[in-house]
Formats: C-alpha cells, structure tokens, sequence
C-alpha cells in the first residue's frame, strides 16, 4: 500500500513538473515581439523555445539597432516603425543591444 | 556704456581663474545665450544683449570660427519638419556674425539616417555659408550601417585609424576626435585605445602655452550617464591635456548648450540645428522634444568661438536661430 501511495506521489509531482513549463511556453508563443520605445526594449527578458522567430519593431522617432553582443545577429539601422526578425535555432541567453544607444540592452532566452 | 550692470562679473575669491558665482551665472544663461570669457585669469560672463557694445571693444579676436552641430538632415517628424529651412537660418546666421569665422565645426549627426542624399543636402547647401572651410567629426547617426566608411570618404580625406586628426590654426591646435564607433553594451562614448594613444602622442610635441580645442560628437565630461551622455574614457583623453593653459572642449549630440568649467578645461556643448532634446532626467527618455512651433527655433542654435593671443580662454557664444 505504502508502495502504491508513493507511487502516486511520484506521478503527481512529475505530472506537475511537466505541466508548468508547458503553461510557461504556451504563454510565450504569443509574445514574440519585442517594442523598441522611448529608448528601451519591452521586454527587457523574454523567454522562448528553440526554434521561435522574435519579432523588433522600432516605435521611436530615432533610428535604432538590435544587436547580439555574441554577434549571432545584428540588424540594420531601423528607423520609425522598422522591422528585424531572427529565428532562434539554439537554446541559450542571448544578451542584446542598441550599437547607436548602448545604455539599451536587454535578454532573450531561448529554452 | 553701463558699467554697473548686472551681466558682467569680476570675482576670482580662490585666484583660479573661475568664479564660482559667476561660473552658475553663465550656467543659467547658456539656454539663451551667454559669452564667457577669461582675461587675466578673471572670469567675465555676457549676457548675449550685451553682445553690441563687446563687439567694439573686446571682441577683437585674431582667430574666430563657428561651431554647428546635430543637422540630422533627412529628419521629418513633427519636432521639425523642415530641417533644411532650420539648417538654412543657423547658415543665414554665421554669414552675419560681425567677425567673419576662418572656419566651421560640424560636430557630428550631419545626417540622420547615414544616406547619401542627406550628406549630399547638408553639403550643397553649405556652399552657400561665407565660411568655406568644414571640419567635421562623425555622430552615431553618420555611422549607420558602414561603420561610418561613407562618412570618412566624403569628409575625411584619407585620415588614419577611425578618422580622428588634428590641425593648427593660429597658434591653436585643433584636435577632432571620434567617439561614435565600438560602442560597448551597456557603456557611453568610446574612444578606444588605438586613438588615445594616437592622441597622447600628438599633443607631445607643443607647448604647454598652446590653446587646445578638442571637438567631438558625444560629450567628454559625464553628463547624464542613464542616457548615454558621457565617454567611458574621455578622463584618459583629458589627462593628456594637465598641462596645457586653455583647453576648450566643444560637443554635441545633447541638442541643447552646457557649460562647466573645470580647472584649465572649459567643457561645452553645443545646440542643435534640427530639433531640441530634453533637459536630463527631465522626460521619459533623451528622444526629440516637441516644442509649440513658435518656440522651436528659441532652442536651435549655432555656437561662435573667438581667440585672442595673451587671453586666458577662448570665448565660447551661442545664439539661437530665432
């Protein structure tokens, strides 16, 4: 019996372990846009999984840029309402700025 | 002549050569326009009302040039969308100061978006300033996409490294320096090492009692560091200049005139002719500040500079287009 209880235990936990993260990335297939406004980006930390394509768009009146510090990927200048996408095709913390504006700096990861 | 007025100050307490009092005076003015000059190691300060009656009698400088700065031609969104009618009155306004400048500054974002068609306007209409001489120095938005590779070919001539360099012009040596290029994540202005030790060697050779003028694009003294406003390593550049008398440093990029005076070195920067930016710290960010129409050309400007032998200082003016 007490084989049987702990047994259940076990699934429980394990079904909850696998459940969360679940819940987490179905939340981030949406938010794969990053705005680029009043000088910083939003969000400043966005999680996603392997294979997901992040969409900038630059809301500012002044050019800006999105580049990895790891120079996996740079984008031109973009001025107002601009686009830059990049599909992430590895997992890892990706540490991102403005080259024009470096005080502008933020994160994707990628799980 | 009013002697007793208000606008001028003759107060050295600590035999420096800056009066505090009248070091915050000239602070105050610099939105409107001041002229701040050292004689005999006293600080005087001039309200630009006052600018008439100096030009007889003190204005008499054996070098005078003009600083511009921050054109961003290409520009079109409402905090100014006529940037060429802009760029044209700071022009209409150095073809009328009463000392012809032997030359120009540009201190940097002469475009907007680095496209040929931008640099092409600034030039063009440039030819029709009485001053024909341009130096420049590139801004961030010069740089755009090249790593500012068209800029060096149309204003830099074949210069070294990253485009900075140095000339001398009646006794004053001039030193263009480039602080747009390699910017770190998280950092300010870069100069870098290659074009600090170029510039420790260039200075080796003069005379402590040669007036320098460094100009470049982002500031050399800490501003606001939260927006970017300051030069990771612009306290290595300045150390090379202790032991000069008069050093003058003239910047941009902040769209607005500042002033500080700190030892031997006056720091200041430059209005812009395209559109003003807010006071630090004072918006949610350091992007272009709209103005009722009426005002905006209150707070664009041109900056003139005049140097006389034996005088301390160089004379830093700004005047605003309107």
């Amino acid at each position: 019996m007490k084989r049987v209880v702990l047994a259940l235990a076990i699934a429980l936990a394990l079904g909850l372990a696998a459940s969360a993260p679940f819940v987490r990335a179905a939340l981030d297939e949406n938010a794969t846009e990053v705005k680029i406004d009043n000088f910083s980006f939003t969000p400043s930390t966005m999680s996603v999984p392997v294979g997901t394509q992040v969409h900038w768009i630059n809301r500012d009146d002044i050019p800006h840029t999105v580049v990895s510090e790891d120079k996996a990927f740079k984008s031109k200048a973009l001025d107002t309402d601009d686009r830059f996408s990049y599909t992430f095709s590895k997992p890892g913390t990706y540490k991102y700025f403005c080259s024009l504006h470096p005080k502008m700096t933020a994160i994707i990861v990628v799980h | 002549m009013d002697h007793n007025t208000k606008d001028e100050i003759l107060h050295d307490h600590h035999h420096d050569g800056i009066d505090r009092r009248g070091f915050l005076k000239c602070m105050a003015w610099a939105g409107t326009g001041a002229l701040c000059l050292m004689k005999g190691g006293v600080l005087q300060s001039y309200s630009l009302s006052r600018l008439p009656e100096l030009k007889a009698k003190d204005a008499q400088a054996e070098l005078s040039f003009v600083q511009i700065s921050d054109s961003h031609m290409g520009f079109n969104k409402p905090e100014n969308t006529d940037v060429v009618g802009t760029f044209k009155a700071a022009i209409d306004k150095i073809n009328a100061l009463p000392l012809k400048p032997a030359f120009m500054l540009h201190t940097g974002d002469v475009s907007h978006l680095s496209k040929p068609e931008e640099f092409d306007t600034v030039q063009q209409m440039l030819k029709s300033a009485s001053v024909k001489d341009v130096f420049y120095v590139p801004g961030e938005h010069d740089m755009l996409n090249d790593d500012g590779q068209q800029f060096r070919q149309r204003f830099g001539g074949g210069r070294q490294g990253g485009g900075w360099y140095s000339f001398d012009h009646k006794g004053v040596h001039f030193i263009g320096l480039v602080n747009v290029m390699n910017l770190k994540a998280g950092g300010l202005g870069n100069l870098g090492g290659e074009q600090l030790a170029w510039m420790e060697k260039d200075v080796k050779h003069l005379s402590k009692s040669a007036p320098i003028v460094v100009f470049a694009h982002i500031p050399l003294w800490t501003i606001y560091p939260e927006w970017g406003w300051g030069t990771e390593d612009s306290a290595q550049a300045l150390s090379y200049l202790k032991r000069f008398g008069s050093v003058t440093v003239l910047n941009g990029h902040i769209h607005q005139t500042m002033q500080k005076v700190e030892g031997n070195v006056t720091f200041h920067t430059a209005a812009s002719t395209a559109f003003p930016q807010p006071k630090p710290g004072t918006a949610p960010s350091a992007g272009p500040m709209k103005v009722p129409a009426e005002q905006l050309r209150s707070l664009l400007g041109i900056t003139d500079v005049n140097y006389r032998r034996g005088q301390h200082a160089l004379a830093v003016v700004d005047s605003s287009l309107g």
